[in-house]
């Protein structure tokens, strides 16, 4: 047992100012790094104990979508699926953007539903939004076993190309986080924010390629077309995925990652200027 | 000793919106605002800019001063709205001041609600993990210290039990248990004591003196100043965010509870809003005798007369309600005009007199809450310890006189007849 002397000339001086939170910043967010896993545990396992069939739903929403979507593209628009099982085409594209979707939702709704928390306790706030991107990954990876089921069942057989996977995933990674930091930090201060959830959301689904391969969208509208940041992961997982003869379109896909990481930045960015008031307004 | 926390010319200002029903705005009302505002300055070139009448600057702590030496034990008291609350939670960073400086020294750990993070579903184990991490412990720490938080909780057998099957009592004494086992350097409590029954109060003061013991030093707020004299060598009284005195804890209590700090009439100030949707706004009460003559003071069952001005945006059948509280926080009695039946109101502005015959209290100091509901009870206005009072401990006649026993007080006709 060391001296109380001794204890005091070893810790180190809090100082506490107007806009100096940011000097230890970063050090507290290291320093509550378990919080991260700790609130994605709790939100996943209170999901999964409030319901009868638990896990199952992250299998079944991306399923049944998928059905819906085979039945009215693949059959009744009968779009062109390069000569792939429509349903894996579906299901590639399906997985990234349902990962984006509801991280990119429950990011966006995680201040307001820790509101408690964030009036109560001091802990960087980011640690927030992004356990909930966290959340969508631990889903993302559920249904995953569902698109290696399918890939089995029709013998589509991956080659190198797969590894690549991760990068594509990691893109989606940061753009939902940019998207969810924005919405969360606005949604502070304006309530409005949460009713264009829901409209990004189900939007979205329709503008994104995941219904057809936007091999169909013309030559010339390419580039606008990848404006949207999921165009680009959403080709690179069918790219990675389904292998054959499917190419790539580099300049959308160098597209979305810069606009993906622009979006991160300037919401960490806007997400950190907007933090200090978060108590005072929640 | 050395300094644990030093703080310099704290102030923090708040900006409060006068219809805002929540704290947040909606984004419609900031576009139509701007845009009221740009057809103003269109069709009135060249009037000055107006004053924007909805909102209003309030400072919730303004030049705070003070230095706490480690080991100290500190109590902070003060009527609703004085900065209590603002003050712990700029000290445990959840908020940033306006302006001024703070130096820290040492870890801290801040429990401003018992059980925040608790999650209903979760069993007692999983919330003990949870509620950990959330106040800054570390995986490795909890599991080191997870038997001694259960074992001082007494919710053993309870533990794989999810926490909305637990008593409120259980709960608290499981999150009072995490927190008591947080191991900071620097302690910020506020009003824990407030909920739970005796016995988890007790086994709380026990805690708190423990960790003192060990030199850690103890920030703590209460209405309670029976907790605060026995915890606490030292005391901050607070008014209106303003540090009116820092002392001995005897020589603060005594000073608060002095009669000469209190008004007749008060102007009703938006900090000291618990709960109200806006639609009803307590604006002012003058307390009076019953020729309505100001008083703050009155003999033992002397009638009291209360006036709020009221200012009203709500329409149709609605009533009003008081309570009076002692001076440690314990609520004492209260009246609802429903009791009478309910009023007719619409929107403009009211006067509401309250008159009592003789309250039954007892010699004291007291203060009053007042609040008004509608027909459903929801919460069109409500405001906490606006007016303090005292019943001079004396007979009816002015004698000095102290040895009353119980906890009301009966004016009643007393008739003596000899047969």
């Amino acid at each position: 047992m060391h001296s109380q002397q001794q204890l005091m000339d070893s810790q180190s001086v809090l100082v506490i100012e107007a806009g100096r939170t940011e000097r230890h910043y970063w050090k507290d967010l290291w320093r509550y790094r378990e919080l991260f896993y700790f609130l994605a545990w709790r939100d996943i396992l209170v999901r999964y104990k409030q319901t009868a069939i638990g896990i199952a739903w992250a299998l079944i929403r991306p399923l049944l979508t998928t059905v819906v979507f085979v039945f009215v593209f693949g059959k009744l628009a009968k779009l062109p699926s390069d000569g792939m099982p429509y349903p894996i085409l579906v299901f590639a594209a399906l997985l990234p953007w349902q990962f984006f979707s509801n991280a990119f939702a429950e990011a966006g709704n995680s201040l307001i539903s820790n509101a408690n928390m964030i009036s109560k306790v001091y802990f960087p706030r980011l640690v927030v939004p992004v356990s909930a991107v966290i959340v969508g990954l631990v889903d993302f990876l559920i249904s995953g076993v569902l698109l290696v089921g399918l890939m089995l069942w029709y013998g589509v057989v991956p080659d190198w190309r797969i590894v690549t996977l991760p990068l594509f995933l990691a893109v989606a990674v940061v753009a939902s986080m940019g998207a969810g930091l924005w919405i969360a930090a606005l949604n502070v201060q304006y309530r409005d924010f949460r009713y264009i959830i829901p409209f990004v959301v189900q939007f979205g689904l329709y503008v994104s390629p995941v219904g057809f391969s936007s091999a169909i969208v013309p030559e010339q509208w390419r580039l606008l077309y990848s404006l949207n940041p999921m165009v680009g992961v959403i080709d690179g997982f069918r790219w990675a995925i389904l292998g054959g003869e499917n190419q790539l379109y580099w300049p959308g896909i160098w597209l979305s990652l810069v606009l993906a990481l622009l979006s991160a930045i300037t919401g960490i960015l806007y997400f950190r200027k907007m933090e200090k008031s978060f108590a005072d307004v929640i | 000793m050395a300094v644990a926390i030093a703080v310099e010319n704290l102030s923090k200002k708040y900006i409060i919106g006068h219809q805002a029903r929540e704290r947040y705005t909606a984004l419609r009302d900031v576009l139509a605002n701007g845009a009221k505002r740009f057809v103003h300055k269109v069709t009135h070139p060249f009037a000055k800019p107006e004053d924007d009448a909805t909102h209003e600057t309030f400072w919730a702590l303004k030049d705070i001063n003070f230095n706490i030496e480690q080991g100290d034990r500190v109590g902070i008291i003060g009527r609703n709205g004085a900065g209590k609350s603002t003050l712990l939670k700029i000290l445990s960073r959840i908020t940033e001041p306006t302006s001024g400086q703070i130096k820290i020294r040492g870890r801290v750990s801040s429990l401003l609600e018992v059980g925040t993070g608790f999650h209903p579903e979760l069993t007692g184990r999983e919330n003990i993990y949870l509620n950990g991490v959330i106040l800054g412990m570390s995986k490795a720490e909890i599991d080191k210290k997870f038997d001694e938080i259960v074992e001082f909780s007494g919710v053993e057998t309870f533990l794989d039990t999810p926490v909305k099957r637990f008593s409120s009592g259980m709960t608290m004494r499981l999150a009072f248990s995490v927190a008591a086992h947080l191991n900071p350097d620097i302690l910020i409590i506020d009003e824990v004591l407030a909920v739970g029954d005796t016995e988890y109060q007790k086994r709380c003061l026990e805690k708190m003196e423990e960790l003192s013991r060990d030199g850690r030093t103890l920030l703590f707020v209460s209405h309670n100043l029976g907790s605060i004299s026995s915890l606490c060598d030292k005391c901050m009284y607070l008014e209106r965010g303003r540090l009116k005195q820092f002392d001995r804890t005897a020589a603060v209590i005594a000073n608060y509870n002095q009669v000469d700090n209190r008004e007749s009439s008060v102007e009703i100030s938006a900090a000291m809003r618990v709960k109200g949707n806006g639609s009803i706004l307590f604006r002012g009460a003058s307390l009076m005798g019953i020729s309505r003559e100001p008083k703050t003071a009155f003999l033992i069952g002397e009638d009291i007369q209360l006036e709020l001005t009221i200012e009203s945006l709500f329409e149709g059948a609605m009533s009003f309600w008081l309570i009076v509280f002692d001076s440690t926080g314990r609520p004492l009695l209260s009246t609802h005009q429903r009791d009478q039946g309910m009023v007719e109101i619409s929107c403009g502005k009211y006067r509401l007199s309250y008159r009592t015959k003789g309250l039954g209290l007892m010699p004291g100091v007291y203060t009053i809450s007042a609040g008004a509901f509608d027909p459903k009870l929801t919460f069109l206005e409500w405001i906490d310890h606006f007016q303090t009072f005292e019943v001079y401990p004396t007979f009816r006649n002015g004698t000095p006189f102290d040895h009353r026993w119980g906890l009301v007080n009966q004016s009643a006709d007393w008739r003596l007849e000899a047969w």
